[in-house]
């Protein structure tokens, strides 16, 4: 049997380095340069094993602003057949909610699918809800914390999902969602050659006004129902004391912290 | 609903405003000033830039919602197998502070097979009522019965927040009840208060940097939040058990799935680093993997365990459980000896709740400094063997 299968990816920024002064209250950014959310890889290598098993097709699907078409090069270079960007102002300050919108309205231009896979969640927003929500947009079910992929038998899945203190053993019928941990296979690097060959291959742009519902209200900004209301540096702790010492000095003072709280 | 429009006749200095941005979302295109898709509506150039080059404009009044129709604050139950997660009750001390600030009752909702006894149990913590769905279906989580399980209760209790633990079942069930209703959801909340008019304000760390944002979902219910277990106070159990238990009928609640659960093998026990009282961690100024040995040696000393930041799972020096940080774990021990940990926000957010907090660090502006209680600037290869010297001494003596 073969797959069609869908990979989300996103592009996330390269460092974390991200503070606000606290004086002026404005974001600082080191560093502009971004990257494939590294979890993402892990969802994109899954899907290239499962291809090299079973055949198939893999598209990876994103959104963002069109530099993010630089990732779907990259998952060229991986391995991926296609590419969708959904890139348009309408989407710009999407929340959770509206982007999982977008997505599901992504994928739904992308043709029949058997399997979304998706990274555990991205280093920017690390919220892990998206594939939750385009989940149920699709009305398919979906799973999460999936540490091993057991078997793929005629219209289901099985799958591991990690968790607290079991792991539950689960076959999902197709089409489903699949939400991957990190270290379910390791990713491969991007092929120089891979990214030679697929240099020309067009990267499909979806814009609002491709996409099949028409209302404004469910994309973007409106269409998130939560708001940041303001943006704050972390707050300090409020008693602290910092000591400048000798190595010895230091040990000493240490020593004897630790053992008037009573924890030697 | 709102969007940002540029005028750029008030631009004095077109490149001073576009850096304004920190998310390169303005930019020059035709010999204008453009918002390209990046936009994150964070206004900075609304409040930045020269007086009205940035606007904010309504399309159309916003038809608001009746907030008086949703009432209640409600906590997910969370569990395996009937086990309750002690994230719950953390989620109950909450829940019962925010509604007595407005005077609305605590709720909980509990999912699973079996279930009524522990259900029970629950009233001694200060819940006023118990909504049980109780069906063998329920037996093993799956996400398509739970959610519609989720939505039974929404749709009869209306609650105006829903509380959720960010555990591996949390992290998946709130998302889907949240598209569900089409609502807000926001993860991970380090901190919650909730307004006179019933809006919850979350806090949490945001834009994956150094940063905290105030989330608020103005116009929509239920609120939905995921907190994470050891970010709020347990509450006492009290003698007494008050409130009641109510078992929830069944006939709108879809209990066929797409899922099934072939089995349920319980994980190999293990050192969970959420559970120790003692954690010493590693750091990137940790220098080689052999250099661990003492970081072991000191969490063993003090009856703890080890943990480490991101770059050294990177490294592949530890196995991901135990990283502590917003893409890690969350602890919350008696003592926390951080080695060579710079302290990034994702990190402090991480252990920022530990009880006593010691820095060991070189770089005497390094951030964790900020959150220590004892910050003690200085190198960890002079320090640790020779507080392992004294505390060996010590026992020894």
């Amino acid at each position: 049997m073969s797959m069609n299968i869908i990979v989300c990816i996103k592009q996330v920024p390269g460092s974390n380095k991200v503070e606000v002064d606290p004086v002026t209250g404005v974001l600082k950014r080191d560093g502009v340069e971004s990257k494939m959310n590294p979890y993402d890889l892990y969802a994109l290598e899954t899907a290239l094993k499962l291809k090299e098993t079973y055949g198939g097709t893999i598209k990876v699907i994103s959104m963002g602003p069109p530099q993010a078409m630089q990732i779907i090069r990259e998952a060229y270079a991986m391995g991926a057949d296609e590419g969708i960007l959904l890139s348009d102002r309408k989407f710009a300050g999407a929340d959770v909610l509206a982007t999982s919108y977008t997505l599901s309205q992504g994928v739904r231009e992308a043709g029949e699918f058997d399997l979304i896979l998706c990274g555990k969640q991205t280093t920017d927003g690390d919220t892990a809800q998206v594939g939750p929500e385009m989940a149920e947009y699709l009305k398919i079910p979906s799973v999460s914390n999936v540490k091993r992929i057991v078997s793929v038998e005629d219209g289901a899945i099985t799958v591991e999902m990690d968790m607290a203190n079991t792991i539950e053993i689960a076959r999902v019928k197709f089409p489903c969602l699949l939400s991957v941990e990190k270290d379910i296979f390791m990713p491969r690097l991007p092929s120089y050659v891979k990214m030679r060959a697929t240099k020309d291959r067009e990267i499909k742009v979806i814009g609002f006004s491709n996409l099949k519902d028409q209302d404004e209200k469910k994309y973007g900004l409106n269409g998130s129902p939560t708001q940041v209301q303001r943006i704050f540096p972390p707050e300090s702790n409020i008693k602290r004391e910092l000591w400048n010492d000798s190595a010895e000095e230091l040990a000493d003072k240490l020593f004897n912290k630790i053992k008037e709280s009573k924890f030697i | 609903m709102a969007r940002l429009v540029i005028h750029n006749e008030k631009i004095t200095d077109r490149d001073a405003f576009i850096k304004i941005c920190p998310f390169n979302a303005l930019e020059i295109k035709n010999g204008a000033v453009e918002v390209n898709g990046s936009c994150k509506m964070c206004k900075l150039c609304v409040r930045k830039g020269p007086e009205g080059a940035a606007e904010i404009v309504e399309d159309q009044p916003v038809k608001s919602i009746d907030k008086s129709a949703w009432k209640g604050i409600a906590v997910y139950v969370d569990h395996e197998d009937g086990i309750v997660h002690p994230v719950t009750l953390e989620l109950i001390g909450k829940a019962r502070e925010l509604a007595n600030k407005i005077n609305h009752p605590v709720y909980c909702i509990f999912i699973g097979a079996g279930i009524v006894d522990k259900a029970e149990e629950l009233l001694h913590y200060g819940v006023d009522n118990v909504y049980v769905y109780d069906h063998e279906a329920f037996k093993h989580f799956r996400i398509d019965t739970y959610t519609s399980a989720f939505e039974d209760f929404v749709k009869n209790i209306m609650p105006t927040a829903i509380l959720v633990g960010a555990t591996n079942v949390g992290r998946q069930l709130a998302p889907r009840v949240a598209a569900r209703f089409r609502t807000g959801l926001t993860a991970d909340c380090t901190v919650l208060d909730i307004k006179e008019n019933t809006d919850l304000v979350q806090i949490r760390p945001a834009f994956g940097g150094n940063i905290m944002a105030e989330i608020h979902t103005p116009n929509a219910r239920p609120q939905l939040a995921t907190v994470r277990y050891k970010v709020m106070n347990a509450p006492e159990r009290n003698a007494e058990a008050k409130g009641k238990v109510t078992v929830c009928d069944l006939s709108n609640v879809v209990l066929n799935s797409d899922i099934e659960v072939i089995d349920v093998v319980p994980k190999a026990k293990e050192k969970f680093i959420e559970n120790a009282d003692v954690l010493v961690v590693a750091g990137r100024g940790v220098k080689t993997q052999e250099d661990l040995n003492m970081i072991h040696e000191l969490a063993d000393l003090l009856g703890g365990d080890v943990a480490c930041t991101r770059p050294l799972i990177e490294l592949g020096w530890f196995e991901a459980k135990k990283q502590i940080g917003l893409s890690g774990r969350t602890v919350r021990p008696k003592l926390i000896i951080t080695c060579g940990v710079s302290g990034s926000v994702q990190f402090a957010a991480g252990m920022n709740n530990s009880e006593m907090i010691v820095a060991i660090n070189k770089d005497e502006k390094a951030p964790i400094f900020k959150i220590a209680h004892y910050g003690i600037v200085g190198d960890l290869y002079e320090i640790l063997p020779r507080l392992i010297a004294k505390i060996k001494a010590e026992k020894g003596a």
